[in-house]
């Protein structure tokens, strides 16, 4: 009985060790035999998890980029047309796997770039790993600031980059936007403070909020999977705020609107880019009209390029296009239009051609890299809610 | 006979070496790609977690839920030191030792839950432990040195195959000789019948302080490891999610068994990076693995059996401790 | 006037809220602790799968309001009973933990599964038309009557089910000693499939009122509530339904007193450590009762 016992677990362990192997080799043979003439780039999302709309968007994009270009003939890098393949990996919004699935990519797949992932928690132990690997990234959508920098030796990372602007710079337009175009003297502050992005839009709008003569009469958390925020509000409701900044993600916008308006609250809301889905126009209703966020794109922007990448994924997934899904279409833009303009589609190549990177015209606005960070300089866009639809209102640039 | 016994006395240092060297060579030449490296160290890591839980939950048969915490302690404690306090400057040794002082600081964590634990039993036992859990993680959030949500960034990468597999192996060595030492016997006797375990003079508060400090010392020790790893933590990496994540790994291998503890953490981290290709549906694929296995093996793949090497021989001979089969 | 009189009824009406949803989904977890002294992890997913029977009730089905909430009911019964038959009879006499991780593989599969449907958040359209009664400073809406009115219904028709009838007799004595039971010639299987038909029934229709409360629905609203839902049994005294009712509320009173005095950042610190203390103090519970050890 022990022996045969010990036989299996003799021959399990074997089976798991030569599963393990199996799986570093057997990938390797099939990128040996890699077509010449394809360029392979990968993609992080957090497909379950947490976030999983975010992911979805990313794939959409990620699919829709990819499909456009190898419709039109391919990219043409030295005289030759080269077609993209795309692959994407889920890292369950757990930053392990964004680690495991960036190092997949890199050592099995072998690909010359990686868009994502779009959390901070997965950006971020990623870059450290496409930094030693020498693999440009871009995230579409992480803001933490540390995502492009290495906060060890206190400057920027090399090969990380990012395609949406930082956050201390939203949160100083919607505090300025608060104090000048609401004429708001008191504002109130409602946000997700087990989120790192939104956390950090909360304080950078208190500080400058306060900086320029306001002051903030609530200053009100909770965490995230809440849902009911009738304490909170009740709070706010009692200091008599003149506006209500929530940076919270749109599937809790709604539910904080609703429960404020049932509270008898009618302080304007205003929200960040954090609101910017199309699902919140579905999920909020009429509750949210009349209301201002900050946005990295807006969909009825009357840019060609813009009009034409919201009508094509219109017609391909029946929705209309979150920032997620044009700030991914954008990362593909830059890698794209790298590889052009270095000739050639290696890892180093595509780099420094993404840091040269000066006024390219994508879906979220004109993107230019310094040369110095990993940060593009770009504009916010502050859009309003009505009639159940987003409408562009203005337009800050740095 | 005697070169049997003396051959025996030679075989832990033996196995160290060669391991540690075998490692050491593997992650310096480009033998091994890089992805399965990780993915062996992710194994490593969650063996420490598995096997550090399965003494807690599988050896002492009480319910904690929320051993991420330790794993959080220690992650944060061993990040400060070698961030704020020493320079990495000063030497390679500062690494171990930061590792070992965050596995000290979830021991003395593991205190607070040891000790309602003389009164507490059962499931009431695993909301202590899950609101411990929950507790740390909203602490973390809420405090700017430690970088609050955000998490704490700017960690070096330390954590290499050749740390791993050693405190892998210490955890494997250690655990091994508590669980068939005399107080061992007491830990076990715990589970099967804490009134009868009194009653024969088992001092059973001794026994349980001791099994929940050296089980949140080798889950902190896991969490050092982990985050020097990936080089950035954040209270989210250590949340309810995580811990059932590592009570799954437990369960899956088997209770109460260190070879249980090894498949378990090994079957559980190499199916989720084999099942990728699958996208979306892989966490929908996995749960159902894990469900059809306790239908089919309850007890796990290899509950309350052991591995023949990782018995004392001294063990093999005596009746006194029979393993169930 | 941080602390007018009504603030406190307004909270106390939010307190209500929210502690009858939490009672309601902790009655199914302690119905099922007590017959097979299992934790059921998949219960808040059984609650989840409710508010996305509702939605797809509500749009497609274009049922109104309580046509809705009995087709929701019927399926998440269907549903517990699936599982309990599939899940975890296999696993009657295998050992307490193995049941547990399979309640949890189950939970997660079900998350997963309904994630792989529909990866973005949904929308419950207004089913039930929301007016508001403004009284003083006190706003008092219809969803919050209707949630608090059903939910108060359902436990006391759930009480008098467990206390007044047979099915209540013989799922009390299953629970006080399960091998005992079928010498009695009473139908062991039956009636555990009746109380997770039972439990399923109250974490449905809790989804729905949630969805109505909260109209904004995600296959992981679940874990959260889930694990808030199994504290509230807990800190009952769990396997007891009145104590699970009473933990619901407690719960609630914590969360919301606890965010009306002191920064809502610490809520959960200050709720868990309380829940901590009372632990250590109770360790069974507020209605449970220390069993002693048959020795």
């Amino acid at each position: 009985m022990k022996n045969k016992l010990n036989r299996i677990l003799m021959l399990a362990m074997a089976v798991s060790l030569v599963l393990i192997s199996t799986a570093g080799c057997s990938k390797k043979d099939s990128s040996v035999k890699a077509e010449a003439d394809v360029i392979k780039i990968g993609v992080i999302a957090e497909l379950t998890g947490e976030i999983p709309a975010v992911g979805a968007s990313c794939k959409n994009a990620a699919e829709m980029a990819v499909k456009t270009l190898n419709d039109s003939g391919g990219l043409e890098v030295g005289g030759k047309k080269m077609k993209i393949k795309i692959q994407i990996e889920d890292n369950a919004g757990r930053a392990e796997q964004a680690a495991s699935s960036a190092q997949k990519l890199i050592t099995q797949e072998k690909v010359v770039a990686i868009i994502g992932p779009n959390s901070s928690g997965g950006a971020i132990p990623t870059s450290e790993i496409t930094e030693t690997a020498k693999i440009p990234m871009i995230t579409p959508w992480s803001t933490n600031p540390k995502t492009t920098i290495d906060t060890r030796l206190g400057k920027p990372k090399r090969y990380a980059f990012r395609a949406c602007y930082l956050d201390s710079f939203q949160g100083q337009v919607l505090a300025l936007f608060a104090k000048n175009t609401l004429h708001a003297k008191k504002a109130a502050i409602l946000f997700d403070s087990s989120s790192e992005v939104l956390k950090g839009q909360a304080e950078v709008f208190k500080n400058t909020f306060e900086k320029n003569g306001g002051s903030v009469s609530a200053y009100e958390t909770y965490t995230q999977g809440d849902r009911n925020f009738s304490a909170q509000l009740t709070n706010i409701k009692n200091s008599t705020p003149d506006v209500i900044f929530l940076p919270s993600y749109y599937s809790d916008v709604p539910l904080e609107v609703q429960q404020a308006h049932r509270l008898g609250i009618t302080t304007p809301f205003l929200g960040s880019d954090a609101w910017a889905s199309s699902e919140l126009l579905k999920l909020c209703g009429k509750d949210c009209d009349g209301y201002y966020f900050s946005s990295h794109y807006s969909a009825s922007s009357k840019s060609p390029d813009t009009i034409k990448f919201v009508k094509d994924y219109e017609a391909l997934y029946k929705n209309t296009p979150d920032d997620v899904a044009a700030l991914t279409f954008d990362a593909f833009g830059i890698v794209f239009e790298a590889i052009k303009a270095a000739g050639s589609a290696e890892s180093e190549a595509i780099r420094n051609a993404i840091s040269k990177i000066k006024g390219y015209h994508g879906v979220t606005g004109n993107i230019s890299f310094t040369g110095e960070t990993g940060d593009p300089v770009k504009g916010v866009v502050i859009l309003e809610i009505k009639n159940g639809a987003f409408n562009w209102y203005t337009d800050v640039n740095p | 006979m005697k070169v049997v016994a003396s051959a025996k006395k030679l075989a832990v240092p033996a196995i160290l070496l060669v391991g540690c060297a075998l490692s050491c060579s593997v992650s310096n030449s480009n033998l091994v790609d890089r992805y399965v490296e990780l993915v062996v160290m992710y194994v490593g890591i969650n063996f420490i977690l598995t096997l550090s839980l399965n003494l807690v939950n599988g050896y002492m048969g009480e319910f904690s839920v929320g051993h991420a915490v330790f794993m959080a302690i220690g992650a944060y404690t061993s990040a400060i030191i070698t961030v704020k306090v020493f320079s990495l400057s000063l030497g390679p040794w500062i690494f171990p030792l930061a590792v070992l002082t965050g596995g000290m600081a979830s021991a003395l964590a593991g205190l607070l839950v040891a000790i309602p634990s003389f009164k507490i039993r059962g499931d009431y036992l695993a909301i202590v432990t899950l609101a411990f859990n929950m507790i740390v993680k909203s602490i973390i959030e809420n405090v700017d040195f430690l970088g609050g949500p955000r998490g704490y960034l700017g960690i070096a990468k330390l954590t290499s195959l050749v740390w791993v597999f050693f405190f892998s192996f210490m955890a494997l060595w250690v655990i091994r000789n508590f669980v068939y030492s005399n107080y061992g016997r007491g830990v076990v006797s715990i589970r099967e019948d804490e009134t009868a375990a009194i009653i024969m003079g088992v001092d059973t508060k001794k026994v349980k302080i001791m099994t929940f400090m050296l089980s949140s010392f080798f889950a902190g020790v896991a969490g050092a490891l982990y985050a020097h790893l990936l080089q950035f933590i954040s209270p989210k990496s250590f949340d309810i999610l995580k811990s059932t994540e590592i009570l799954i790994m437990v369960y899956l291998g088997g209770i109460g068994s260190i070879a249980g503890s090894v498949l378990g953490a090994s079957v559980y981290t190499v199916l989720l990076e084999l099942l990728r290709p699958l996208g979306i549906w892989r966490m929908v694929i996995m749960p159902l693995v894990l469900v059809f296995l306790m239908i089919f093996r309850p007890k796990g793949i290899t509950g309350l059996r052991e591995f023949k090497w990782f018995i004392p021989s001294a063990e093999k001979k005596i009746k006194l401790f029979k393993h169930k089969v | 006037m941080r602390l007018g009189l009504s603030y406190l009824i307004q909270q106390f009406l939010n307190i209500l809220q929210l502690g009858s949803l939490y009672a309601l989904i902790a009655i199914g977890y302690t119905m099922v602790y007590g017959v097979l002294s299992l934790i059921n992890f998949a219960h808040g997913d059984v609650f989840m799968l409710g508010a996305f029977i509702f939605f797809l009730a509500a749009l497609w089905l274009k049922l109104p309001f309580i046509p809705a909430l009995i087709v929701t009911v019927c399926v998440t019964v269907c549903v517990g009973v699936l599982i309990e038959r599939l899940a975890y009879r296999p696993l009657r006499n295998a050992p307490k933990m193995s049941a547990v991780i399979t309640a949890l593989g189950v939970g997660v599969f079900l998350e997963n599964f309904t994630l792989a449907l529909s990866p973005y958040p949904q929308h419950i359209p207004e089913i039930v038309k929301n007016r508001a009664w403004v009284m003083g400073q006190v706003t008092v809406s219809s969803i919050q009557t209707i949630i608090i009115a059903i939910s108060v219904t359902l436990m006391v028709i759930l009480d008098f089910l467990v206390r007044k009838t047979r099915f209540g007799m013989a799922l009390r004595a299953i629970s006080w000693d399960i091998s005992a039971v079928p010498l009695m010639g009473i139908p062991v299987n039956r009636i555990i499939s009746q109380t997770f038909a039972l439990g399923a029934a109250l974490g449905g229709a809790a989804g729905v009122m949630y969805s109505l409360a909260y109209p904004v629905i995600d296959p992981y609203m679940g874990i959260m509530i889930g694990w808030k839902a199994f504290i509230s049994a807990v800190v009952g005294g769990i396997g007891n339904v009145r104590g699970a009712m009473t933990g619901g509320f407690i719960l609630g009173t914590v969360e919301i007193a606890v965010t009306m005095f002191l920064p809502s950042t610490y809520r959960d610190i200050v709720a868990f450590t309380l829940l901590f203390v009372l632990l250590i103090f109770r360790p069974h519970g507020i209605f449970g009762t220390a069993r002693s050890v048959k020795l």
